[in-house]
C-alpha cells in the first residue's frame, strides 16, 4: 500500500520546486543587455581585450599591437588578457560583468555563426558604415565571408591562415618532375612517381592522402573544388553539388592508387605528429604535403636535408584557369554585446583589424597571413620569398572558406565522418552516403535553431 | 492542555536542533546535488544555447539525442562495454594482485610500491605513453609480437582493439583497488583460516568460504565505484583517440568523435561536445540524465543482488 506523503512535506517540496524554477528562469535570462553603442570613446577609460594566444612570442606581439593602439588613442587603455580558451570566452560573453571582455578574439572561426545568431557579439556593420570602411574592399573575399552570418557581421578577421602545397624539391628532381602539379591529374601522377615502396611500407610516400593525414581534411580538399555547402534557404547542398562528390572521389582515388587505406594507415600510425620536429614532410618520409602557411617556418626550423618548395594546391582539370586559389581560415575578433564601452572597443577592433601598419606589424611578428588586402600588398611585410605564395592565395578572389553555420562546424564534422567511411571502404555508395549526410546536416541545423 | 503545549514546544525545539545540526549537509545537498539535478531536468526540456534565454522545446532534445544524434548509440555501447568488461577485469585483477601481495614473504614493500605507482601517473601522460608503446607501426609491443611471430593488433588504431587497449591501460593502473583489497584481505581473521585448515579445507575452499564472504562488502564497494568511474570515463579514451588519430585538435578545429570509428567515444565526451562545442545545453542535459539514470540503475541492481555477495550478518 503506498504511503501518503505528509502535507507539510508536500508543501515544502512544492515550494522548493517553484522557487528553484523561478530562480532558474530569472538567472537564465541574464544573457546580454542591449547596451547599444552610446558610450563616449573620447573619454579616459580602460577596456578589456581577451585573446587566445599563449606562446611567448605571440603574447609579446599582441602586447606590441595594443601598445601601438594606446599610442594613437591615449585616452583608451587596454587591459590585455591572453591564453583565454573558447570555453572561458563563451562564459564571459554570456555572463558579462565588470571583468568581462569588451573585445574578444578566437581561433574558432566556425563559431561565428553562433556568435552572430545569438547576439553574443554585436553586429559590426553600423560601426563599419560610421567609419566609412567597406569590409568588402578591405578584407580578402574568403575572410569577409567567414566573419559574417546571414548578413550579420559580428566579427572581423585578425590575421588568417592560407593552405597550399609543400613539396620536396630534391625528391622532385630525383623523380624527374620539373614543376609542382597544377591540376589534380598531374598531382596524382606525381604522387605515384614520388612513392618509393619498401616491403609492406614506404621508403618515401608521394603524398599522404588519408583524412587523418594532419591537414588533409575534407574541407581543405574541397576548398579547391569551390563547394557551396548550403543553398539560399540554408539547406545542405552536399548531395546535389557535384564539387563535393568530386573532391571525395579524388581523395579515394589517391588512397587506392598509393597503396590502399590499410597500408597507408599503418604507415601513418608510425609517423611523427603534426606539431613536432618529426613531421613526415620535414623528415622526408612524405614528399608532398597539404598544409597551412605556418609549416614553412616549422619546416625551415627543422633544417631538413632537402630543398622546400611551396605552391598553391592543384585545381580540378576542368578548372585549370583557377589555379592559385586555396582554402582560407583564421582568427576572428568581435565586440561583446555585454560591453558598456562598445565605441571604445570598436576603436581597438578597427585599429587591430583594419590599420595597415598594425596588421603588417602583427603579421610580421606572428607569421600568419595578413587579413586586409592593403596589408597583403604592403612593402613593409617581411617574409621568406616562398611565403609570397600564401599571400597570393589569401588575396585570390577565388580562394574559398567554409561558411558560418548556426551550429558552428557540425556540418564539417558530418562531411568528415562520411569521408572517413568512404576512404576506408565502409561506405561504397557515395551518392547514398551524401544524401544521408545532407539529411543529418539539416537535422542538426534545425536542432540548433 | 499546558502539558500538551509544553510537549509540542519541546518537539519543535528538538526538530529545530536536529535541523540546525543537519543544515551543513542539507545546504551542501541542495547546492551541489538538488539544484544541479533539477536544473539538468529543467534544461533538458529547453532550447538553450547559453546566450539567449532558454525557451521551452518539449521533448525535442530527447528525440534528437535518441533518434537523430549519430554519436549517442555508439557512445552508449562503448560506455556499457567499459562498465561490464573493464570493471569486471579491474576488480578481478585488483583482487588477484592483492592476494599475491599478501602472500609474499619478502620485498612486500617494493612490490606494493611497484604495483601502486602506475595509479599515480597523470591520466594524460599515461595514455600518451600507452599510445606510444602500442603504436602499431613503431611501438615496441608490436615489434616484440612480430618477432615472436604473433599477429600484431592495431591497438588504438583499430576499432576492434581500441577498447581492449584502454582496458589494458586501466589494468596497469589498478593500484587503488590493490590497496583496498590488500587491506580487506589482511583484515580477515587468521583463526578462520586455521579452523578451515583443521577441517581439511583446500586452498580454493578457504578462499571461497572464508576469504570471499569476509571481503564481499569491499568487492561491492569496488564494483559500485568502478561502475560510476567507468560511466565518467572521459580523459583516457579522448586522449588515446586523439593521439592515435594523429590529429591533435586545438581551438578552432573540429570535434572528432572517438577515433577510430567512434570506438573510443564515451557518454561524457558527448556532454562536452553538445554543451560546450555545439552550445546545445538542452541535449547535453539529456545525455547527462541518461548517464545519471544508468549509474542509478547499475547501483540499484548491484545493491539488490548484494545478498549474493554479502553473507547474513554482514
Amino acid at each position: 500500500m503506498p504511503t501518503r506523503i505528509p502535507e507539510v512535506v508536500r508543501k515544502a517540496a512544492f515550494a522548493l520546486t517553484v522557487s528553484t524554477a523561478l530562480l532558474l528562469s530569472t538567472t537564465a535570462c541574464t544573457g546580454q543587455s542591449p547596451s547599444g553603442a552610446g558610450d563616449d570613446a573620447s573619454k579616459e577609460q580602460t577596456i578589456t581585450f581577451w585573446h587566445a594566444w599563449s606562446a611567448p612570442n605571440e603574447v609579446k606581439a599582441v602586447r606590441a599591437l595594443v601598445a601601438g593602439f594606446e599610442k594613437t588613442h591615449p585616452g583608451i587603455h587596454v587591459n590585455v588578457v591572453g591564453n583565454m580558451t573558447d570555453d572561458k570566452i563563451n562564459q564571459a560573453l554570456r555572463a558579462g560583468g565588470s571583468k568581462a571582455p569588451d573585445v574578444i578574439s578566437s581561433f574558432t572561426t566556425n563559431n561565428v555563426g553562433k556568435f552572430c545568431s545569438s547576439g553574443a557579439l554585436v553586429d559590426l556593420n553600423p560601426f563599419f558604415e560610421k567609419a566609412h570602411i567597406d569590409p568588402g574592399t578591405t578584407f580578402p573575399k574568403a575572410m569577409n565571408q567567414y566573419t559574417q552570418y546571414e548578413r550579420d557581421r559580428c566579427a572581423a578577421p585578425l590575421l588568417g591562415d592560407a593552405y597550399g602545397l609543400y613539396y620536396n624539391k630534391t625528391a622532385f628532381a630525383k623523380a624527374g618532375i620539373k614543376a609542382p602539379p597544377k591540376t589534380w591529374s598531374e598531382f596524382e601522377a606525381d604522387a605515384k612517381k614520388l612513392t618509393i615502396p619498401q616491403g609492406d611500407s614506404y621508403k618515401q610516400l608521394g603524398f599522404m592522402p588519408d583524412y587523418h593525414g594532419w591537414e588533409t581534411t575534407t574541407e581543405h580538399y574541397m576548398g579547391q573544388f569551390s563547394p557551396t555547402y548550403f543553398d539560399r534557404s540554408g539547406k545542405s547542398t552536399i548531395a546535389t553539388d557535384p564539387a563535393v562528390a568530386a573532391a571525395l572521389t579524388l581523395q579515394k582515388r589517391l588512397v587506392d592508387g598509393l597503396g590502399g587505406f590499410t597500408r597507408l594507415e599503418r604507415f601513418r600510425a608510425g609517423l611523427g605528429d603534426e606539431w613536432g620536429p618529426r613531421h613526415p614532410f620535414q623528415t622526408g618520409q612524405v614528399a608532398m604535403q597539404l598544409d597551412g602557411e605556418w609549416r614553412l617556418g616549422m619546416a625551415m626550423e627543422a633544417e631538413p636535408d632537402f630543398e622546400i618548395g611551396v605552391a598553391p594546391l592543384p585545381v580540378p582539370d576542368d578548372r585549370a584557369a583557377g589555379y592559385g586559389k586555396g582554402y582560407i581560415t583564421g582568427t576572428i575578433a568581435g565586440i561583446a554585446a555585454t560591453s558598456k564601452k562598445q565605441n571604445a572597443a570598436w576603436e581597438l577592433l578597427k585599429y587591430m583589424t583594419t590599420d595597415t601598419g598594425a596588421v603588417v606589424a602583427f603579421s610580421n611578428a606572428i607569421h600568419n597571413v595578413p587579413s586586409t588586402l592593403a596589408a597583403l600588398k604592403s612593402p613593409d611585410l617581411k617574409y621568406d620569398p616562398r611565403f609570397k605564395t600564401f599571400l597570393d592565395i589569401a588575396a585570390d578572389p577565388d580562394s574559398t572558406t567554409s561558411p558560418a553555420s548556426v551550429n558552428g562546424g557540425v556540418y564539417l564534422t558530418t562531411i568528415q565522418q562520411l569521408g572517413y567511411d568512404y576512404e576506408s571502404g565502409k561506405v561504397t555508395d557515395l551518392r547514398a552516403g551524401l544524401e544521408k549526410a545532407a539529411a543529418q546536416i539539416d537535422t542538426d541545423i534545425a536542432q540548433a535553431k | 492542555m499546558a502539558a500538551a503545549h509544553t510537549l509540542k514546544a519541546k518537539h519543535r525545539r528538538s526538530a529545530l536542533r536536529t535541523l540546525a545540526f543537519l543544515s551543513p549537509w542539507l545546504t551542501g545537498f541542495a547546492v551541489f546535488f538538488a539544484y544541479p539535478m533539477i536544473s539538468t531536468v529543467y534544461f533538458s526540456f529547453m532550447h538553450y544555447d547559453g546566450f539567449r534565454p532558454p525557451a521551452w522545446s518539449g521533448t525535442r532534445n530527447w528525440t534528437y539525442v535518441f533518434a537523430h544524434y549519430p554519436f549517442f548509440w555508439p557512445a552508449l555501447r562503448n560506455t556499457l562495454w567499459l562498465v561490464v568488461i573493464m570493471v569486471t577485469l579491474r576488480v578481478l585483477f585488483g583482487l588477484g594482485i592483492g592476494l599475491l601481495i599478501t602472500k609474499i614473504k619478502t620485498g612486500t614493500g617494493i612490490f606494493r610500491t611497484l604495483f601502486y605507482l602506475p595509479y599515480l601517473a597523470p591520466p594524460v601522460a599515461a595514455t600518451m605513453a600507452f599510445a606510444f608503446l602500442l603504436n602499431p607501426g613503431t611501438g615496441p609491443v608490436n615489434s616484440i609480437l612480430e618477432r615472436a611471430g604473433v599477429p600484431a593488433p592495431g591497438w588504438f588504431d583499430d576499432p576492434d582493439w581500441s577498447k581492449p587497449a584502454l582496458t589494458l591501460m586501466f589494468l596497469w593502473g589498478v593500484g587503488d583497488l590493490m590497496v583496498v583489497f590488500m587491506a580487506a584481505l589482511l583484515d580477515v581473521p587468521k583463526e578462520q583460516y586455521e579452523a578451515a585448515e583443521l577441517d581439511g579445507a583446500s586452498a580454493w575452499q578457504r578462499f571461497r568460504y572464508v576469504t570471499l564472504p569476509a571481503i564481499s562488502p569491499i568487492i561491492m564497494f569496488a564494483v559500485v565505484t568502478g561502475v560510476i568511474a567507468a560511466m565518467q570515463c572521459y580523459t583516457q579514451p579522448l586522449v588515446a583517440g586523439k593521439v592515435a588519430s594523429g590529429v591533435i585538435q586545438g581551438a578552432g578545429t573540429m570535434f572528432e568523435p572517438g577515433y577510430p570509428e567512434h570506438s573510443t567515444l564515451t557518454l561524457p565526451q558527448l556532454v562536452y561536445n553538445l554543451g560546450f562545442q555545439r552550445f546545445d545545453y538542452g541535449s547535453a542535459c539529456v545525455v547527462a540524465l541518461v548517464l545519471f539514470a544508468l549509474s542509478m540503475a547499475f547501483t540499484a541492481l548491484l545493491m539488490r543482488r548484494r545478498g549474493g555477495l554479502i553473507q547474513a550478518g554482514d
